[in-house]
């Protein structure tokens, strides 16, 4: 600190500045080329010199932008998508079997902002890819107005919102354009029959992120689920906010898994983003149960995650690369079900010893009676 | 005045030009060390952006935003305010211009619905920088913190208000506009086909050169500045300080609110939860190397605007990531080049650290 | 090696050159100093002193040119080894940390430890030691920031000392003392120096240079244009070498006041029973009532922090008032804002033109209608013309140089920026001016200028409060004359009765007599 003087110069200002704003004050006649600019303008010469050079390197390896006649398959991930351990992922984690198994060159774009969405779609389609994906529901217009602007173009949508029109009915997407639909009211109905037939009280619970239809699918199918197997079991169904906040709030998520433990509740299903890692915080601190949602949780809470309700949207994309491949593509809506693998619940080495064989025999005779359409599973509350 | 020119051209050209050459040279060695020929990124960047309409259209749909919330920024640093709160004050704007859009009849004529939805998104902007603007003239609360707080309570309210209220089943936006779009700047030239450039440009050029004969030109402008280099003179000049700093960040948010028009009225006619991401934060980058000058910040933004473009189309050989470090690199060396900007970071440092402004 | 002397000199600089962008500081500048004597390194504002013994002091390299240090080069030394050698610069601003004792603040960074722990006991021992090896008398264990700015400085020339000093460098070390604390500045920089060491004294004020300096350099333009031996020399001659031309000194000489006696009328500016906060301080202002009259210059002395700034700004609108009233031209302004205020014909030269009474940034065009912008414009769009002409009047009519009125008002010297505010602030309608350190940091040449236009508006029958550091300026210009100390005049005396024997124990509080 510098006591601050008034000295002769009344100058406000630290003391490296009044300095240099008082050699200013000098008078001055003539402001010459000085050889601090040419210092200075040696220094750009210099960073010019070497950017030139080095755009002559090639090193070894570097490719191309892709061309050819193999299929060209781009993705779009959403915003920050990558990473997520979930929809991205498993988006990308189809597109790289496809690379292996049929041979599909593969380019993935990043978006940066919300116009990037449009614009990744558009750079891929421009390209003349044979097929272009766009990762989650916020790409439904772009991708609707880009299939009918690319009709030689194949699209397909993870999650595509389908417009509903006046009548209640589903409008068609563009010919060109597949709609990638999951059933998750499906894989819940079993998660749901597994956590009343495992969780050992009277009591289930269900942790839902923002309280919206899409979320109200999960708790619906959970719900039959549970009532499948125990007729007299409650459910307890708690959401944690009404915006989309919801999906990203884990201390709220905590707070709800808590009270409904202490409940009697042994096993709770989450279907709340990265809420649902409060969740599992719960089940850890008072050893009880949650079961994850759209990928394997296990990791979050290994002993305590009892099973996931996934969504396989690598099998989905998967299945549309394919169907590009062997020219069997067409546009509409494809709804991934228990019957297409598009939905499930994990059952592994890490879970075996959590869910007996009689339970795990129940459950694949219900997936069954699910797939042969003996059982309907409803969608909404 | 020859002299003076090449002072000048010192003191304001070089420290862009040199950050740009040590920009490019750390490109290359980025691109060189992921493994890539740089020549080959480079061409790739160029031909993604200024090489082609299409490109050139995106790179000037988001130089069009951008330039708002640089603006806005500069306004708010001319009265010696930094406004943080650009990315909540251009998604208030948004929706305000959606909202208005939304609520009138449709068929409404555009010489009509265009004007009312644009100053809604001024209007909303500009509410939002008035809190801050109040609590800073009425009770000192630095505007630092209180603009970065309002981007949280903002964005959280828009959110719910949509979410929960305005939005279309399974989407996060609000349904079209009933009026008050912006045409595309492809009807006009064709090259521009698929690109989201929009009219909106106009309207944010000539809110530029406003800006600059708001500050240079007018007494009210006069004052800011004066208030923004030496608040001590501007108050013994009879300048009512809290009322400018108010002012200033009151125009600082309808600057970043008419930002909202690009992507409402020009390019999806609803406001989309989260569209202003990171349009904000790039402002203050916008604004800094811009040197807080209407035509810097025109400048600057269309180079920002180039890269996050660029960025896309040489998603293909190498990260885009790579693009997203080149900005840091910009944004560092013009910060340590430039005295003004040195001063200012100073200074908001010195806000944050509790010391008197 | 030819020595002009046989002794080897101990500080020689040579031909140094230092440019900051385009501006050239330094140009071949040099300079000697003796061992054993007190230099004075004399210039105006902008020569290039600073710079130099900056230069000299190891804080900034030079461009060209040569450092010699008792014979040895030492060129592009730093700091540290300039300390290690025994230069030690006193800094115009104060490095010191009030919350820490006067001992604590003497030792740090060279603190004696035992044990590892720092040795506090040791720390007061060597420095009341060297308090009394130096006559430099501060307690040890006083916390700094309760110290006089007398007493801080004392504390830096300490600090200096304990680190080895062997060539001390001032700069202007008496722009804040009252003539006591000059004194006994003087009284202890020969003591310092009759222990053998060296000293420079960077400073404008030609009396001092002829009271304790032997040698006597002038810097102009960043160039070292004379050198004297003080014996040999005149102020007169002094001053001609700064500014390159004959000044007249008689303001310095001490002239009489006023020529004409003011003539008692209706006052123009009346302050009855003003209080006024201070920023530490309830009553920094503390119940003081005043009248000038039109005609009349009233001038405060006191040392600085007396409540002089608080009192000036009070009247000026620039701080509220806790009761009182001020009356200007017969009407009550107390209520009025700062521009209204100068709208019923109030003028002020500020005390700080870099703080309040200049934007730097701004050209000279736009500082000349600071305060004024409001004239100067038509439905809120600034009158660009209207603006160019009245720079173009007062340029002329104020021989502000350069006279380009584009250039930002930090390119202009210290003389010319104060030239700005007179010029603007003497040039509209006023009734009273306050004019507070008129000529503070300002050259021999300007101050001269400065004296003659407050004069003049004297002589136009307008009234002038004049608040200065400088008790030569009072007594010079002022008709009456007020010592302000703790918040209060201490005593109001017609010029006559005053000089510096007389006030300087009002001054530091010694005496003090009721005064209303």
């Amino acid at each position: 600190m510098i006591i601050p003087r008034k000295h002769a110069f009344g100058c406000s200002r630290p003391c490296t500045e009044s300095m240099a704003s008082r050699l200013l004050a000098m008078p001055r006649p003539e402001r010459d080329c000085t050889h601090f600019m040419r210092k200075i303008l040696a220094l750009i010469g210099v960073l010019l010199a070497v950017h030139v050079a080095l755009q002559f390197v090639h090193p070894a390896g570097a490719v191309a932008a892709p061309t050819g006649n193999a299929l060209d398959v781009g993705i779009v991930f959403d915003l920050g998508g990558r990473g997520d351990k979930s929809f991205n992922d498993g988006a990308y984690i189809g597109a790289m079997r496809a690379a292996k198994e049929l041979g599909a060159r593969v380019r993935f774009v990043e978006p940066g902002e919300g116009s990037d969405r449009e614009a990744g779609l558009r750079l891929l389609a421009a390209e003349g890819m044979d097929l272009v994906i766009g990762v989650g529901f916020i790409f439904t217009d772009d991708l609707t107005s880009l299939a009918k602007e690319y009709p030689n173009v194949a699209f397909a949508g993870v999650d595509y919102a389908v417009t509903i029109d006046k009548n209640g009915n589903a409008v068609a997407p563009p010919k060109n354009l597949a709609a990638l639909k999951f059933r998750e009211e499906q894989g819940s109905f079993l998660v749901g029959a597994m956590a009343a037939l495992v969780g050992n009280s009277k009591k289930v619970g269900f942790v839902g992120g923002m309280d919206s239809p899409l979320i109200h699918k999960f708790e619906a199918g959970y719900r039959a689920g549970v009532k499948q197997v125990c007729p007299d079991c409650e459910v307890i169904a708690q959401y944690a906010g009404v915006t989309p906040e919801a999906f990203r709030n884990p201390g709220r998520g905590k707070e709800l898994a808590l009270s409904q433990y202490q409940q009697g509740v042994n096993v709770i299903y989450h279907a709340s983003g990265s809420t649902g890692l409060g969740v599992f915080e719960a089940a850890r601190t008072l050893d009880k149960y949650g079961i994850g949602v759209d990928a394997d949780q296990y990791k979050e809470a290994p002993g305590h995650v009892l099973s996931s309700m996934v969504k396989r949207v690598d099998n989905a994309v998967f299945d549309a690369i394919k169907r590009v491949a062997d020219k069997s593509f067409t546009g509409g809506i494809y709804s991934f079900g228990l019957a297409e693998d598009g939905v499930g619940y994990v059952y592994d080495e890490h879970n075996k010893a959590l869910i007996p064989d009689a339970v795990r025999q129940r459950l694949e005779a219900l997936k069954a009676e699910i797939v042969a359409g003996r059982i309907t599973v409803p969608s909404t509350k | 005045m020859n002299a003076r020119l090449r002072a000048t051209f010192e003191e304001a050209v070089l420290p862009p030009l040199v950050a740009l050459a040590v920009a490019f040279v750390a490109g290359d060695l980025l691109i060189l060390m992921y493994g890539q020929a740089p020549g080959a990124v480079w061409r790739l960047l160029f031909d993604g952006t200024w090489g082609k309409a299409y490109g050139f259209g995106q790179v000037l749909y988001k130089a069009t935003t951008l330039t708002c919330t640089g603006l806005a920024v500069a306004m708010s640093l001319r009265a010696g305010l930094f406004n943080i709160g650009a990315e909540g004050q251009l998604a208030a704007g948004g929706f305000g211009a959606a909202v208005v859009g939304l609520w009138l009849p449709v068929g409404t004529p555009a010489i009509i619905a265009v004007p009312l939805c644009v100053m809604a998104a001024c209007l909303a902007g500009g509410a939002v920088g008035a809190v801050p603007g109040v609590l800073r003239a009425k009770f000192g609360a630095h505007e630092v913190i209180v603009t970065i707080m309002s981007n949280f309570i903002v964005l959280a309210l828009l959110n719910y208000i949509v979410s929960a209220k305005l939005h279309v089943p399974e989407t996060l936006h609000t349904p079209a506009m009933h009026a008050g779009a912006v045409p595309r700047l492809s009807g006009v030239i064709a090259g521009f086909h698929g690109s989201a450039a929009n009219w909106t440009i106009v309207i944010v050029v000539a809110a530029c050169a406003a800006a600059w004969w708001y500050l240079f030109r007018t007494r009210a402008g006069y004052e800011l500045r004066a208030v923004g280099l030496q608040p001590d003179a501007a108050e013994y000049a009879g300048v009512r300080v809290g009322n400018t700093w108010r002012n200033a960040l009151m125009l600082s948010g309808a600057l970043a609110g008419l930002g909202g028009v690009n992507f409402v009225l020009g390019y999806k006619n609803y406001y989309e939860d989260g569209f202003a991401g990171g349009a904000g934060f790039l402002g203050i980058a916008v604004a800094l190397v811009g040197r807080n000058h209407p035509l810097g910040v025109l400048l600057a933004a269309l180079f920002f605007a180039t890269l996050s473009q660029g960025g896309l189309a040489i998603n293909a050989m190498v990260p885009k990531q790579i693009v997203e470090v080149l900005q840091g690199i910009v944004i560092i060396a013009v910060a340590t080049s430039v005295p003004e900007v040195r001063r200012v970071l100073r200074n908001a440092a010195g806000k944050l650290a509790g010391g008197r402004a | 090696m030819t020595a002009p002397t046989t002794q080897v000199p101990a500080v020689r600089l040579t031909a140094i050159e230092k440019r900051f962008g385009p501006v050239r500081a330094n140009r071949g500048a040099s300079l000697e100093v003796r061992q054993g004597e007190i230099h004075a390194l004399v210039g105006e504002n902008g020569a290039g002193k600073s710079t130099l013994m900056k230069i000299l002091s190891g804080a900034m390299p030079c461009d060209g040119g040569r450092i010699e240090v008792g014979g040895r080069d030492v060129t592009g030394w730093t700091t540290a080894e300039a300390i290690a050698s025994g230069v030690g610069m006193v800094h115009q601003h104060f490095m010191l940390v009030p919350t820490l004792t006067v001992a604590e603040n003497v030792v740090l960074g060279r603190e004696p430890v035992s044990v590892g722990t720092f040795d506090r006991a040791r720390a007061i021992r060597d420095v009341e030691q060297l308090c009394e090896q130096s006559g430099l008398i501060v307690p040890p264990d006083r916390l700094v920031a309760d110290l006089s700015v007398g007493e801080a400085q004392r504390v830096e020339i300490l600090k200096t000392l304990y680190r080895g000093a062997r060539i001390l460098l001032l700069d202007e070390p008496t722009a804040v003392l009252s003539p006591p604390e000059v004194a006994e500045l003087w009284k202890v920089l020969r003591r310092v120096r009759d222990g053998g060491a060296t000293i420079v004294l960077i400073t404008h004020k030609l009396d001092e240079v002829m009271n304790v300096t032997e040698q006597v350099t002038v810097m102009r333009q960043g160039e070292t244009v004379a050198r004297f031996s003080t014996a040999s020399t005149t102020p007169e001659g002094i001053a001609h070498a700064m500014v390159g031309r004959a000044v007249d000194l008689s303001v310095r000489a001490g002239r009489e006041g006023s020529a004409v006696p003011a003539t008692p009328s209706a006052p123009a500016l009346e302050v009855r029973n003003l209080v006024v906060r201070g920023p530490r301080v309830e009553r920094a202002v503390n119940d003081i009532s005043f009248t000038v009259a039109p005609g009349e210059i009233f001038g405060i002395a006191g040392v600085e922090g007396n409540g002089q700034t608080e009192l000036l700004e009070a009247i000026a609108g620039l701080r509220g008032v806790t009761s009182g009233r001020i009356v200007l031209g017969g009407a009550d302004i107390t209520a009025l804002g700062v521009r209204a205020r100068g709208d019923a014909g109030l003028s002020h030269i500020p005390e700080d033109r870099h703080r309040r009474g200049l934007i730097l940034e701004y050209s000279v065009a736009d500082n000349l209608i600071l305060g004024r912008q409001h004239h100067y414009q038509q439905r809120g769009v600034l009158d660009g013309d209207a603006i160019a002409s009245n720079a173009a009047a007062q340029i002329a009519g104020y021989d502000i140089r350069p006279a380009d009125a584009t250039l930002p008002a930090q390119a202009l010297s210290g003389g010319n920026q104060q030239k700005i505010v007179i010029a603007r602030e003497m040039s509209r309608p006023f009734t009273a001016l306050l004019a507070a350190q008129p000529t503070r940091g300002v050259d021999v040449g300007a101050i001269e200028f400065i004296h003659d236009e407050l004069r003049k508006a004297r002589d136009a029958g307008k009234a002038i409060l004049l608040v200065s550091a400088e008790l030569r300026e009072v007594l010079t210009l002022a008709d009456r004359i007020a010592v302000m100390y703790g918040g209060k005049f201490v005593t109001v005396l017609p010029r006559s009765e005053a000089n510096e024997e007389v006030l300087g124990p009002y001054m530091t509080g010694a005496k003090r007599e009721s005064a209303a």
